[in-house]
């Protein structure tokens, strides 16, 4: 058998596992794997401009493909740069892998140049960490990372690797772990088919459903699933922001995201539904609420591969454990096979409740003929695109007007950091969405507080020539903060007016793309098909947006889901 | 209530920080901790002794069972088990507490392992409580150091939890 070094066989294995990107950036305690790297051309590297940009644009990527996204950066600073993006990936179980360089094996724990205790720093932000001490567990532990990181409740894996395990001059034979098993470590592959009979029982018996699903249905690829036994039983759905796409976000069950931001429909459906069938998701407290308040009269089902996830913080009445997909197909499967169906009085009835909920109109926001509204710019961006985008967005209002206003009718469409919710996502998530569907459309929704804080990633873009489209809803303000000082703190915006902005369109075409400012609502619809129309270029939109819009409605911390709060539009017609 | 977990861990670099890790990174208690490898070099043995409400204790062990380095796990609580625990103790003992103090050691079926004119160490081992109680009998100011293992703890009978 032909002997390798460490770095030959890191890339040799990476190659066996069918990785085709490496988002990445090189550094003294890489060198040899980057050596490595020059002389094949399999693997395609791609240079960002921070580590956090590579570990965004891994993120992307997996999730819009379903594959771990792997990373690749240097010691020290690298990895710590990197610990945003492990986060991000973590708090959204997105897998990903991520290789870290580490000073050499008799140097760790001397305080050496560019040395962190990376496995120290990433443990809670990770599914699971490696440090690799020998070339002779290399492979076998870079085959245990893909598994971990891609099987049950996927998440990040980061692999520490000393230098001098990657030395060209220490070679041994290598061969592709086909298998890999842990005998710690035993994701559940079916649901229990008792607790799923009860789970049906309980479900066919309710005068009010409710489908509340989360990113564990996309995760698990169980849309379809979704779908069918939905539509089989004819019930109302929400999707958290997480699971925005599951299920169609244009069909008449769908009542739209719920929670902190969700529709008026959704939240009280919530509030008054006797059966709720919670499906990979989590109860965030951000779609929770005050505990105490969540859901009085419902009894819960909750499906979730975590067994950790079922009654954290909500208690439930039938949990099952497994995988989302096979668990859903086998409650098709019984549902088929059984002759009891859904009590069509009770549910006509509840339609007609959640019907009266839905003419309220709670997203509808008023019109201004001389400042852009922020909800106009994404009404357009869902027309010009045909609804048919990647959507990635940052963190902050623009995110929640990108998931209210532009309904996702296909899973693994809409791009956020809803768990850690971390600003300057949205650029280096869209680069990675568009590394991996080279010809779509891609829009990234952000802020102009967000876009700046990985906005060095317009230089990867322009390198790799990727035409994504950067939607900026400029309203001067951290607008989330803003708005939470307007509510909560008497209007004090401490620190949420973001002065001396660059003109953004200049900037953009400094790194040579395309700029467009935009100030006049007549121009959004313009702008956007004439950015769209430019398909091989970066077009940089930076639309001047009311600086006093809200996201509405809105559950304050603390309340619960029948205490929203309204736009003045719907005040109005809930006193009528 | 008081649960006493047990657990066999990979014996890797890392796995005692990562259990360690999670119940500050939750905010859990820990009572005690006390960890060995096992017969099989590959396995060390952890008896963990923790506090909370049925929920957290639900959390604290699911939590546990997600780490990947954790094998087996056992809330030993539920079941009927043996726990004891190990202390060593240094004790001022000059002119007439000696007597005193040897007298009290009987008593608790405790070993004098080291004697000079002036202290003793004493070797206790029983239940948390038995050593409590103990230290409770002593002259405060007769105690120069406590050095307590944390519990180790088994269950009864053939039943076991091992590979």
């Amino acid at each position: 058998m032909e002997k390798l070094s460490g770095a030959e066989i890191l890339i040799q294995f990476l190659k066996d596992e069918g990785v085709e990107y490496i988002f990445g950036y090189p550094g003294g305690a890489v060198l040899h794997i980057y050596d490595e790297l020059y002389k094949q051309n399999y693997l395609k590297h791609i240079l960002v401009r921070h580590e956090q940009g590579a570990t965004h644009m891994a993120d992307g990527y997996a999730r819009v493909t379903g594959k771990p996204g792997v990373v690749l950066v240097t010691s020290g600073p690298g990895a710590t740069n990197a610990v945003t993006g492990i986060a991000t990936a973590h708090m959204d179980s997105i897998p990903m892998v991520v290789i870290t360089g580490q000073v050499p094996t008799n140097a760790i724990g001397s305080d050496a140049f560019q040395e962190v205790d990376c496995v120290g720093i990433t443990r809670p932000c990770v599914k699971h960490n490696f440090l690799v001490k020998d070339v002779t567990e290399l492979a076998a532990t870079m085959k245990k990372a893909f598994f971990v990181a891609t099987s049950g409740r996927p998440g990040p894996v980061v692999v520490d690797i000393p230098k001098d395990v990657t030395r060209p001059d220490l070679r041994i034979p290598y061969q592709y772990p086909a298998k890999v098993s842990m005998r710690s470590y035993n994701p559940v592959t079916r649901g229990h088919a008792g607790q799923i009979r009860k789970a049906l029982d309980l479900i066919l018996s309710a005068k009010r459903p409710m489908f509340y699903t989360g990113g564990g249905v996309i995760l698990d690829n169980a849309s379809e699933a979704l779908r069918e036994l939905t539509r089989l039983l004819g019930y109302p759905i929400t999707n958290t922001l997480m699971g925005l796409g599951a299920y169609p976000g244009t069909d008449k069950q769908f009542v739209g995201m719920l929670g902190m931001h969700g529709t008026y429909e959704a939240n009280m459906a919530m509030h008054e539904c006797d059966v709720l069938i919670a499906i990979g998701a989590r109860f965030d407290d951000r779609v929770v609420g005050d505990v105490k308040k969540f859901c009085p009269e419902a009894k819960i089902v909750h499906i979730d591969i975590d067994p950790s996830s079922i009654a954290k913080t909500v208690k439930v009445h039938v949990p099952i454990v497994g995988p989302v997909g096979s668990v859903l197909r086998d409650m098709i499967a019984m549902l088929k096979e059984g002759d009891r169906r859904p009590d069509a009085d009770a549910l006509e009835a509840w339609w007609k409740r959640i019907n009266e909920w839905r003419s309220m109109d709670c997203l509808k926001y008023e019109w201004s003929d001389d400042r852009i509204k922020p909800q106009y710019v994404v009404e357009k961006l869902y027309q010009v695109t045909g609804g048919d985008a990647y959507v990635t967005s940052d963190v902050g209002q623009h995110q929640m007007w990108a998931a209210q206003f532009y309904p996702f009718d296909k899973p693994r469409r809409w791009v956020n950091s809803g768990g850690l919710g971390t600003m300057g996502f949205g650029l280096p998530a869209a680069l990675g969405v568009q590394f991996a569907h080279p010809d779509a459309t891609v829009a990234c929704v952000t802020g102009e507080g967000s876009i700046v804080m990985c906005i060095q990633e317009l230089s990867t873009a322009k390198q790799y020539d990727l035409p994504v489209k950067i939607i900026n809803l400029n309203n001067r303000y951290l607008g989330m903060v803003r708005q939470w000082q307007e509510f909560m703190y008497e209007k004090r915006e401490s620190h949420s007016y973001l002065d001396s902005l660059p003109d953004f369109a200049r900037l953009t075409e400094s790194f040579g793309h395309v700029g467009m400012t935009i100030e006049k609502p007549s121009d959004v619809e313009g702008a956007l098909k004439e950015a769209f129309a430019l398909k091989d270029r970066l077009v940089f939109l930076d639309f001047i947006t009311d600086p006093t819009e809200n996201v509405f409605p809105m559950m304050m911390s603390g309340r619960g889901h029948n205490e929203m709060l309204l736009s003045e539009l719907c005040k109005n017609r809930e006193l009528a | 209530m008081r649960h006493i977990i047990s657990l066999l861990l990979e014996n890797e670099p890392g796995a005692l920080c990562r259990v360690a890790g999670l119940f500050s990174a939750r905010g859990y208690n820990i009572e005690s901790l006390s960890v060995a490898p096992t017969e099989d070099p590959t396995v060390s043995r952890m008896t963990l002794v923790t506090s909370g409400s049925d929920a957290i204790i639900e959390q604290i062990t699911k939590q546990l069972n997600k780490l990947v380095d954790v094998v087996r796990l056992l809330d030993l609580t539920e079941g009927s088990h043996v726990d004891r625990e190990m202390m060593l103790i240094k004790l001022k003992a000059a002119g007439p507490q000696r007597e005193e103090i040897k007298r009290l050691s009987d008593i608790f079926r405790g070993r004098v392992l080291d004697v000079t004119n002036t202290s003793y160490i004493i070797e206790l081992t029983g239940a948390a409580d038995k050593l409590d109680a103990f230290i409770e009998a002593l002259d405060k100011t007769s105690i120069l150091e406590v050095v307590r293992s944390g519990s180790l703890a088994v269950g009864r009978g053939e039943k076991s939890l091992r590979l």
